[in-house]
């Protein structure tokens, strides 16, 4: 039903085939990348169906706008090449299914806030820059009723996220909502990246979490007080779905007074947290993630941060602990935007 | 005015005796399923020397006398199935020594695990004893009443069999010392003296255990739980079996349940791994992730469930929430590790028929040696009709336990006859006559282990 609109054309006619040969985990010279997204294309076997990380950044290297990570996901699931153990999958497509209750829906006037399936994360949700938002869900029983699905991406199962997304949609609608600040990459990118892509429609505006609070700290702007940290952002893979808005990392940062430190894996370059690649089934993942993970961090404290800043609870809860323990405090953004404006954070 | 109430008040003062109806009633009950059962008086005592007055004063009156810890072993064992008195020894609960080098603690046997474990945080954040999982509350003497097992039962075996000694009030009144205690050494161990321990196991039914000294094991810095997770129920016994040849975990559960739904149907293992750096957790998690598991890993049946997670003590159920109206109880059971996939999949078929979700769990004890299986059954307090099915889930659980080959753990009277019916009769006898020489007027938590029916 859903349908993945992926333009051949652009790939038989691009040049630089940029979603392979930038990707930082598969070396790939031009050549060899030619001839595996025409294999991708085409449902053959690819040694990149096998060896992605499924990191997402494909996604947002490619500059015609074509969805690359989607196709790969799709022939991994057409061509049951998975890049997770069974009883992974298995485990984490039920982890989605709802089971304690239906949703409460009220009707919100305004603007809302959505935290998907993270309701432990309302206690970030409290003081000055979240007023005026309405919060559509902090009930942990129902939190899966808000699940934005797209984990399934790591999962090789493009069908799980295609039969359960238009319900979540509809759940949202039901609020009435016209206007979702979505707290989570992850589901920003599922409502403006992944939804259009499938041809899912979705009858309400999301706005990103750091447009959101950039537009809000403006507004409260006198009552900032410079941070003077030094801080490293860890970049979630979800928000290669929606880098126009990278754009307000450093648009915060410059507003609260914190130096966002020149760093060899930031931007374009970030690494992925590790997380998924830890229990991937390929030889050596595990040690793989550690390295990465090693990577990461040594070069956050090379470049003298004295914060780490997260926006994903599942980038915070891999590295968050190796992070504190290099002796760089890991905090959510939107704690360093409340601490910004002298609140006292969770 | 009551005599034995009178007399009770005598030994322990007014504040910790009493025969009112609503201090009765409170000691009537316990979280399982078990019916109420009132005892006609509840002392508290707060020494050796007034447990043993009580003892005496119970022998001369005929009056049956049942000792109570937390209260948490679920299964009705500390209820007073024939009155009497309801001997509450959470008075006694003071650390009296703890020898660092030789790593033991000599307690009172009414101290909760909870105050133990804070007490040794606290003061020796570098020893550990091995905590159940049950709530906090639960005492040391209660716990080894019933040979209990904790989290670190995969290196080091039962918790009972971490006793270095013991004091004993017999229940014709004699304080008793067995160890290296009783010819006036520390208490250091328990062997090599003649064996003539008769209470672990016994539910109270042969003495009231009063001091406990209890093996202490080295507490690493750094404290993790890592997944492992599995959809194949028959690959468990082959699993604990490499990993427990590696020995590189403190503990190790496998277990699964109906709800939350990703459980259902996956087998999950929990691997506590400890250290004092990161470079020995890594050396053991190489071992046992990168080793053992790899292959099974590669071969897509089985994966790194999570990452890693500090590790909660106590890990108590949760299981409890399953029904409205937060009741469980749970079968306990000794078994040969192999019988993992079977006591996984005839529980869920109990608890399918009885409209109750499944929550089954093995502890690995020893080097595999056995496991403790648990099948857990939630109800409703409040609804009569679920308390039944428990019931019954309960029974059926305890006759499967011996089809399968298993012992069962912490009985309740109903296992225990079970077991009792199937006894070895020599064995029988040898218990009968413990039990008649230890206990002549019979009156020491009498109905369980009821040798003389
Ligand atoms: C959620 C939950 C999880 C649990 N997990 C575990 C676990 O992981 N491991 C485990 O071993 N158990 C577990 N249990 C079972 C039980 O709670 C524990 O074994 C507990 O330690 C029992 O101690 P208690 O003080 O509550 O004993 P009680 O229930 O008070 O007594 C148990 C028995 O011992 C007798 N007794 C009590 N004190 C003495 C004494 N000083 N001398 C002689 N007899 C005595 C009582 O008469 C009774 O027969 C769990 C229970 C729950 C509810
Ligand atoms: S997906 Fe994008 S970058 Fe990759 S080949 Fe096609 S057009 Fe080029
Ligand atoms: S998702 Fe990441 S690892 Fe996979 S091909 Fe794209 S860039 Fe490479």
């Amino acid at each position: 039903m859903f349908q993945l609109k992926f333009d051949e054309t652009k790939c038989f006619a691009c040049e630089t085939n940029d979603c392979l040969t930038k990707c930082q985990y598969l070396k790939i010279d031009p050549d060899t990348a030619k001839i595996e997204i025409k294999k991708i294309i085409n449902k053959k076997d690819s040694f990149v169906l096998h060896e992605c990380v499924t990191c997402y950044a494909c996604e947002e290297y490619c500059p015609t706008g074509n969805h690359p990570f989607y196709l790969i996901v799709q022939r991994q699931e057409e061509l049951n090449i998975l890049p997770l153990p069974d009883p992974l999958i298995k485990r984490g497509i039920r982890i989605g299914i709802p089971f304690r209750g239906e949703p409460d829906i009220q009707e919100i006037k305004g603007p809302a806030l959505n935290l998907g399936v993270f309701s432990s994360l309302a206690t970030l949700t409290r003081g000055k820059l979240f007023e005026g938002l309405t919060l559509m869900s902090a009930d942990s029983r129902k939190m899966f009723h808000y699940f934005c699905q797209l984990m399934y991406l790591h999962f090789g199962r493009i069908s799980v996220i295609n039969e359960r997304l238009e319900k979540i949609i509809e759940t949202i609608a039901a609020h009435k909502v016209k206007e979702v600040v979505h707290f989570h990459d992850e589901c920003y990118g599922t409502y403006t990246s992944y939804a259009p892509a499938f041809g899912f429609a979705v009858p309400f505006k999301s706005i990103h979490l750091f447009e959101y609070l950039y537009n809000r700290l403006k507004e409260l702007k006198s009552e900032i007080k410079p941070l003077n940290f030094k801080v490293a952002y860890q970049r979630p893979c979800s928000s290669r779905l929606s880098s126009d808005k990278y754009q307000f990392v450093d648009k915060i940062f410059d507003l609260i007074g914190a130096e966002h430190v020149k760093r060899e894996y930031v931007g374009e370059n970030a690494l992925c947290c590790g997380g998924t690649i830890l229990g991937q089934k390929k030889k050596g993942s595990r040690q793989f993630s550690l390295d990465l993970q090693k990577k990461n961090i040594d070069d956050m404290q090379r470049a003298g941060a004295q914060i780490c800043v997260f926006n994903c609870p599942a980038c915070m809860q891999t590295i968050g602990k190796p992070v504190a323990k290099k002796g760089m405090m890991p905090v959510f953004m939107s704690d360093l935007c409340r601490l910004a404006i002298g609140e006292k954070t969770s | 005015m009551d005599a034995v109430y009178q007399a009770l008040v005598k030994i322990v003062g007014e504040d910790y005796a009493s025969n009112r109806p609503e201090e009765l009633f409170t000691y009537s009950k316990d979280l399982g399923t078990s019916e109420p059962k009132f005892p006609d008086y509840v002392a508290a005592p707060k020494t050796a020397e007034e447990v043993q007055k009580i003892i005496l004063l119970a022998n001369k009156k005929k009056v049956p006398v049942v000792p109570l810890g937390g209260g948490m072993s679920l299964a009705g064992l500390a209820l007073p199935l024939q009155g009497g008195i309801a001997l509450d020894l959470k008075r006694m609960d003071q650390i009296i020594e703890l020898n660092e080098k030789a790593r033991y603690v000599v307690v009172e046997a009414g101290i909760s695990n909870g105050k133990l474990t804070a007490y040794l945080h606290k003061h020796y954040p570098h020893l550990m004893h091995s905590e159940p999982g049950a709530p906090p509350a639960a005492t040391i003497g209660g716990n080894i009443a019933i040979h209990g097992q904790g989290d670190m039962a995969h290196p080091y075996g039962f918790n009972s069999d971490m006793v270095n000694g013991m004091e004993v009030v017999l229940p014709t009144g004699e304080i008793c010392k067995f160890g290296s205690c009783s010819i006036g050494s520390g208490w250091y161990t328990l062997h090599p003296l003649p064996d003539i321990g008769l209470f672990l196991g016994w539910n109270g039914s042969t003495g009231i255990i009063t001091k406990i000294s209890l093996r202490l094991f080295p507490c690493k810095k750094i404290r993790e739980m890592d997944l492992f997770v599995v959809e194949d129920e028959g690959l468990i016994p082959d699993l604990l079996y490499e990993l427990t040849h590696v020995g590189m975990a403190e503990d190790l559960i496998a277990f699964t349940s109906a709800i939350p739904p990703f459980m259902d149907g996956v087998h999950h293992i929990s691997m506590n791994i400890t250290g004092d750096t990161e470079e020995e957790m890594e050396f053991k998690r190489h071992l046992l992730l990168d080793g053992k598991l790899a292959r099974y890993i590669q071969d897509g049946t089985g994966g790194i469930g999570a990452v890693s997670q500090d590790i909660q003590r106590p890990q108590i159920s949760k299981s409890a929430d399953w029904k409205k109206g937060g009741g469980f109880e749970y079968v306990g059971s000794i078994m040969p590790v192999t019988a993992y996939p079977e006591c996984y999949r005839r529980g869920a078929e109990i608890s399918t028929r009885h409209n109750i979700p499944y929550t089954v769990l093995g502890r690995v004890i020893g080097s595999a040696h056995a496991m403790m299986f648990s099948w857990s059954y939630a109800f409703n307090r409040a609804d009569p009709e679920t308390v039944r099915h428990a019931r019954e889930a309960l029974h059926e659980t305890d006759s499967l336990v011996l089809e399968l080959g298993g012992t069962i753990w912490k009985p309740a009277v109903f296992g225990q006859k079970l077991m009792m019916d199937r006894m070895d009769s020599n064995t029988l006898q040898m218990m009968k006559k413990v039990k008649n020489l230890l206990d002549p007027n019979g009156i020491m938590n009498p109905g369980n282990w009821e040798v003389n029916e």
